[in-house]
């Protein structure tokens, strides 16, 4: 079995990263919106460890690891607007909410 | 006493007198209230026909007649205090006037100025060429032979008027503010012959003017004396036009005000001998000022109807003195007058032409003091003419015995309208020659003066007037013939006037004929007086050729009158026209056999065959209504002046303000209407469109750009994904 090379890594990447960005443009629910977005920053997480590795630096495993933790904060951030959002319009499907519209 | 150097005191006296009077009066005469309050109601009935009032006379009095002479007892005791007073002040003035010219008669050069102190100081300006001259005028007094003339002529006489008035005005109203007005008069007159320039002059002038109007306008409850006033006034007016403009001439001209340096000014000036120039042009102005206050013509009709006043006013101011302060003005401006042959000219005409046309209506007037008035007019008219042949000098001493019997004719008037009871009209009077004897005597000289019988003042001077007019270069045989008829006239309507009033039958009514009786001695005796002065005024200047030694006026007034002009004037005319002696005899015959067939027609027309005038009446209609209306001259006025310069003038403007003036100001504010109009629609459409063209571009541009904002999220975000591929795809590419 081939070992596994930094170019596997960055195909994984590319591939979380598209997954993730039709999921974010696709998906109506916000919720799932919100998964996608944190499979973008996987994506980002795998690609900066993978060239930290290859690189032999450290400072890429430095920064996923505060990319994780922007992600957590997101995460939370972005469900608590989620919740006050669901308590006044009741619906998570983000085409139905258009206020910024003109 | 030094009063050559307090000659400023002269005029102080009289206006002391008037200040008491008009303060204080009041207090001094307190008049019974109900005599107030009936007063004009009763003296308007009483004056219809009357030319002045007697409350005495009035029934609702209760005086009998014999109150009439010596009604001092009947108004308040301190009335006696305003006849100290007001006849006083005048006496006071005539003392110093006396000291003062005596002293001047001991003097070298006989010319005395007093300046009190600046009065208007002066601002600079340009004079005509160019100089920068200070205008300024002193309040200062000269004294020279022709103000000592004036003064004593006019407190002399104004002394003795006073005196004549205490008794005249005894029984009217108002005695002190008659008092308070003459005194003030007094004031204002001796200002204007003392002053030393020509604006102080003019301060008097017009003062004398406003006390002419006060005391025409005397019986001011009678609309007749009112209106008399007001014309005084007013024609007054135009001539102090022509006088104020002339003065302003003169400034520019020589820069000075004062006369003295004015005649010194003017000395160095050439005769204006061939053009009609600015020097002729000031002189006409002045001499205009001269025709309004010395009843010339055309300014003359105020005159005549100034006799609205009461007589003895018509005495002191509108015979004896104010109407000569025309003929006192252009003698003391002679200096200038005598550059200006050209204007001289227009004051000879003016004064003969006024002499005759006065003379022939005083023919035919019925009005006792009417016939006086205009007989004062032409007199004035004779000084005129007299300035006009550059004769100053008799112009002046003209005026002197003119002053002593006019005013003793006007006085004597006064005391024949006392003894009648008010009665002017000489168509209702006759044979009153005994009954009033004083007042004829008196009356009887000065007709005989004026008519000029030698030998009595009026020939003295009008002789030596008629001579000049036909031997000065200045003068013609035509104004000769002019003054000579008037001479003519004069002596037919004085004794038309004499044979009228004290001979003949009796015409008066006969309620009045009971009463007639003798003035007071404060009345006859300032006639007796003056008659006296009508006899001996002329001897002061006899002919030359009766004798070379009786010349005293003419030598006295020769140094104001010989100017270098006026010597060169005399000489150069000297071998022109040189006349020998036996035609001034001829000349003198001829006038003294003209007066005296003008007083024998008279006593013929009036006297012997009375029927005589009015078969001429009868065959002359014309010319008799025409004589009786004045020449129609005040209707002419009226029609020119009045109704068409006035009433139509002031349609005129009236028409000028209704459509031009205020069209003007209507068209404005249409204008500015309009232009708001405009404005309006150009804020409307132009920038209110600009600013909304701006938004709905804004807005049509904005279309575009609203479309890609849904405010889905997604949408947003597919945008971001875009994005990024397409910075991607231009990153590769430009690889």
């Amino acid at each position: 079995m081939a070992p596994v090379t930094t170019v596997h890594y960055l195909v994984l990447s590319a591939a979380l990263l598209l997954i993730g960005t039709v999921g974010v443009l696709t998906r109506r629910n916000i919720v799932i919106i919100l998964m996608s977005i944190e499979l973008i920053l996987n994506a980002v997480n795998i690609n900066l460890i993978a060239f930290s590795q290859h690189l032999k630096n450290m400072d890429g495993q430095i920064f996923a690891i505060f990319v994780i933790t922007d992600a957590v904060a997101e995460a939370a951030v972005g469900l608590g607007i989620l919740i006050a959002l669901f308590r006044n319009k009741e619906t998570v499907l983000a085409d139905e909410i258009d206020l910024l519209k003109w | 006493m030094n009063f050559l150097d307090n000659i400023w005191l002269i005029p102080l006296f009289p206006l002391f007198g008037a200040a008491m009077m008009l303060l204080f009066g009041k207090k001094l005469d307190p008049q019974p209230p109900s005599e107030v309050a009936v007063a004009p109601g009763v003296e308007a009935v009483h004056d219809d026909h009357h030319g002045h009032s007697h409350g005495g006379h009035s029934p609702a009095h209760g005086h009998s007649h014999d109150d009439h002479g010596h009604g001092h007892g009947h108004g308040s005791p301190l009335k006696a205090l305003i006849k100290l007073i007001c006849p006083g002040m005048v006496l006071l003035s005539f003392i110093f006037s006396a000291g003062a010219v005596f002293e001047l008669a001991g003097k070298e050069a006989r010319v005395h100025q007093v300046v009190k102190f600046t009065w208007l100081a002066g601002l600079p300006f340009h004079m005509a060429d160019g100089r920068i001259a200070t205008f300024g005028a002193d309040w200062g007094f000269l004294l020279d032979p022709l103000s000592s003339v004036m003064i004593l002529v006019i407190t002399g006489i104004g002394f003795l008027i006073h005196v004549y008035s205490t008794g005249y005005m005894a029984h009217d109203n108002g005695y002190y503010r008659f008092f308070g007005y003459l005194n003030l008069f007094v004031f204002f007159m001796l200002m204007l012959v003392l002053a030393n320039n020509y604006v102080l002059l003019f301060v008097g002038w017009e003062g004398v003017g406003l006390c002419s109007y006060l005391l025409i306008g005397f019986y001011f409850h009678k609309k007749s004396a009112g209106d008399a006033g007001k014309k005084a006034f007013i024609v007054n007016r135009i001539g102090d036009a022509g006088f104020i403009l002339g003065m302003l001439f003169l400034f520019s001209l020589t820069g000075t005000a004062r006369f003295l340096d004015v005649n010194h000014a003017l000395a160095e000036m050439p005769a204006e001998t061939v053009e009609f120039g600015i020097l002729s042009t000031t002189a006409l102005l002045l001499f205009i000022g001269a025709t309004g206050k010395s009843a010339q013509f055309p300014l003359y009709v105020w005159l005549p109807d100034a006799m609205e006043g009461p007589t003895p006013v018509s005495a002191l101011i509108h015979a004896a003195t104010m109407v000569t302060a025309g003929v006192y003005m252009v003698a003391r401006s002679n200096v200038l007058f005598t550059l200006t042959p050209h204007t001289l000219q227009i004051v000879a005409v003016v004064g003969a032409f006024t002499a005759i046309l006065a003379a022939s209506i005083g023919l035919v007037q019925n009005d006792i003091k009417r016939v006086l008035a205009y007989s004062t007019v032409s007199q004035l008219g004779y000084m005129v003419l007299a300035l006009g042949v550059g004769a100053y000098w008799v112009a002046v001493f003209h005026l002197f015995t003119h002053a002593f019997f006019k005013a003793l004719l006007f006085l004597g008037s006064g005391s024949v309208i006392h003894a009648m009871s008010g009665e002017q009209d000489m168509r209702r009077m006759g044979a009153l020659r005994n009954k009033i004897p004083i007042t004829h005597m008196t009356m009887f000289i000065g007709s005989l003066a004026i008519a000029g019988i030698p030998g009595l003042a009026g020939f003295f001077s009008k002789d030596e007037i008629l001579w000049l007019t036909y031997s000065s270069p200045l003068g013609s045989k035509a104004l000769y013939a002019v003054g000579l008829t008037t001479a003519g006239m004069t002596a037919f309507y004085m004794w038309r006037l004499m044979n009228m009033t004290f001979y003949g039958k009796s015409r008066v009514a006969p309620d009045v004929a009971a009463k007639i009786h003798e003035s007071p001695a404060s009345m006859t005796i300032p006639l007796q007086i003056l008659a006296l002065g009508s006899v001996l005024a002329g001897w002061l200047s006899v002919p030359k050729i009766w004798t070379d030694k009786l010349q005293l006026f003419e030598h006295w007034l020769a140094p104001v009158f010989s100017s270098e002009a006026a010597h060169a004037a005399v000489e150069e005319a000297g071998h022109v026209a040189h006349h020998d002696t036996s035609t001034e005899w001829l000349l003198m015959g001829i006038s003294v056999a003209i007066a005296i067939i003008g007083i024998y027609i008279a006593r013929v027309f009036y006297n012997d065959k009375p029927e005589i005038p009015e078969s001429l009446e009868a065959k002359l209609p014309v010319l008799h209504r025409t004589l009786l209306n004045k020449w129609y001259l005040d209707e002419i006025y009226d029609f020119l002046f009045v109704n068409g310069l006035s009433k139509g003038g002031g349609n005129l403007l009236g028409a000028f303000d209704r459509n031009v003036v205020d069209g003007a100001v209507n068209g404005a504010g249409w204008i500015t209407r309009f232009s708001s109009s405009v404005s309006i629609w150009w804020d409307t459409w132009v920038i209110d469109g600009a600013v909304r063209l701006s938004s709905f571009l804004v807005k049509v541009a904005s279309y575009p750009v609203r479309i890609l904002h849904t405010g889905q999220v997604q949408s947003y975000a597919l945008f971001i994904v875009v994005g990024a591929i397409v910075f991607f795809g231009y990153y590769m590419v430009g690889q």
